[in-house]
């Protein structure tokens, strides 16, 4: 089948369950991936959708749900004379409460841009002398590169190779928003390469506690449209499971190597969430073996770090990773805050859900 | 960073290898797919494979994310 035939059977499929939806209010599904978001903005997804449904982008950006005190920290981070800390370049600007990182770096902080924690791994090879500390933000799909790292430098007795870990773990963020019952949300689509490592499986504690549909899908039209149908497929038939539309890269149980060293290094934390706040056992924290590399522990972080405030300009990219409004509902979107401007991180990160409305909405 | 892109592995030493991404080679983590093979397609992000891929799939994913980023006008 040539690929438009299939999004046309898609779009009748789609249709066909949304006429089978009960009751007469529009449904929201919440996807919770950067990747996603792109793909759905880039694509125009939104206009094959039936009337009945609509997207919501959840937290589902590393970058944007990495919270202010967080970002505050590492900027102090960077201005300790004996640390230079080692970030993917997405998180350069971010704008802290008072600094960026790129700005700390302009005015003379030490900061090298990684591309892989074994770049950061490198430099504290190479700078016996100073204190390399690994900012080390993300979910599932890039910890375990970073538990990989403590495991060499522990083998190598690496000393100046320092984690500070704000790695989250996605499922109890969907918890969390579900309990929190502000934002209507009828079914999950849920991250194609985050269900890589955890399986598919992970998210069945989901789908039976609050009777929610969990779709796992890639990010091509089809991939995503499919797991649409999926959704609303079930809705109408009132079941809430978990489906795995891309079945191709992810399994049941996700990748076993990955999974066992995430076991293995980290252990459930309390983390805070831009737009969510504390969530219990979200954060991956340090297991006790490994307190050593910790830099919170090592260089006297207060961890996790306290919120701040963080609409005091105005900014709502709280509301906007809760799914609570849309990106061109906050007030500084497209005039205040422009990717060359941006005043929050979901307008800095490319996978942000305001970058990508701003570059593809008009579309 | 949450990106993950498509790339074939040129060489492996231990848990190490060199991945080619559309020309470009860079180093990556080679643990988390114990059973890839010099010549194996994978999905890379942040400088780790996390999957096997099928050349068929590598070639889809590729040409989405070349799509993404034409758009984007950067790389």
């Amino acid at each position: 089948m040539m690929e438009n035939d299939i999004i046309e059977k898609l779009k009748h499929e789609m249709a066909a369950a949304a006429e089978a939806l009960p009751g007469s209010e529009r449904v929201a599904l919440m996807e919770i991936c950067g990747t996603h978001t792109m793909a759905i903005w880039r694509m125009g997804l939104r206009a094959l959708l039936p009337q009945r449904v609509r997207l919501v982008s959840g937290p589902g950006c590393p970058v944007c749900v990495t919270s202010q005190g967080t970002i505050d920290a590492l900027v102090d981070l960077a201005s300790r004379p004996e640390v230079v800390l080692a970030t993917f370049g997405d998180m350069m600007r971010v704008p802290g409460t008072r600094w960026s990182l790129e700005r700390r770096k302009a005015a003379g902080g030490r900061v090298a841009v990684v591309y892989s924690v074994l770049e950061a791994l490198d430099l504290a090879r190479q700078r016996p002398a100073d204190t390399i500390v690994f900012a080390a933000v993300g979910f599932e799909t890039t910890a375990p590169g970073t538990a990989l790292a403590l495991e060499i430098a522990r083998r190598e007795g690496l000393r100046n190779f320092l984690v500070l870990s704000a790695h989250k773990w996605v499922v109890p963020a969907m918890d969390a928003l579900l309990a929190g019952g502000q934002v209507r949300i009828d079914g999950f689509l849920c991250p194609g390469h985050v269900s890589v490592i955890i399986g598919s499986r992970a998210y069945e504690p989901i789908a039976a506690r609050y009777h929610r549909p969990c779709v796992v899908a890639g990010f091509t039209a089809e991939q995503v449209l499919a797991g649409v149908a999926a959704i609303l497929g079930q809705l109408s038939a009132r079941q809430a499971r978990v489906q795995n539309v891309y079945q191709k890269a992810v399994r049941p149980e996700g990748n076993a190597a990955a999974r066992a060293v995430l076991a293995r290094v980290f252990e459930p934390v309390e983390a805070v969430w831009r737009g969510l706040g504390r969530i219990p056992a979200s954060g991956m924290g340090l297991a006790p073996e490994y307190a050593e590399f910790d830099a919170a522990r090592r260089l006297g972080i207060p961890w996790p770090p306290p919120e701040t405030g963080t609409d005091e300009h105005g900014c709502r990219c709280g509301d906007v990773i809760r799914g609570a409004i849309e990106p061109h509902e906050c007030p500084l979107f497209a005039a205040a805050c422009t990717p060359l401007h941006p005043v929050g991180p979901c307008m800095v990160s490319r996978e942000g859900s305001c970058q990508a409305q701003y570059k593809y909405g008009a579309l | 960073m949450c990106l993950a892109v498509p790339g074939q592995i040129v060489s492996k030493e231990d848990a190490v290898g060199v991945v080619d991404i559309r020309g470009n080679r860079l180093r990556a983590g080679l643990a988390l797919v114990p059973e890839a093979r010099v010549g194996d397609w994978v999905l890379v992000h942040a400088g780790f494979a996390i999957t096997l891929l099928t050349p068929q799939d590598a070639t889809e994913t590729n040409a989405l994310f070349k799509q993404m980023e034409e758009l984007e006008g950067i790389g």
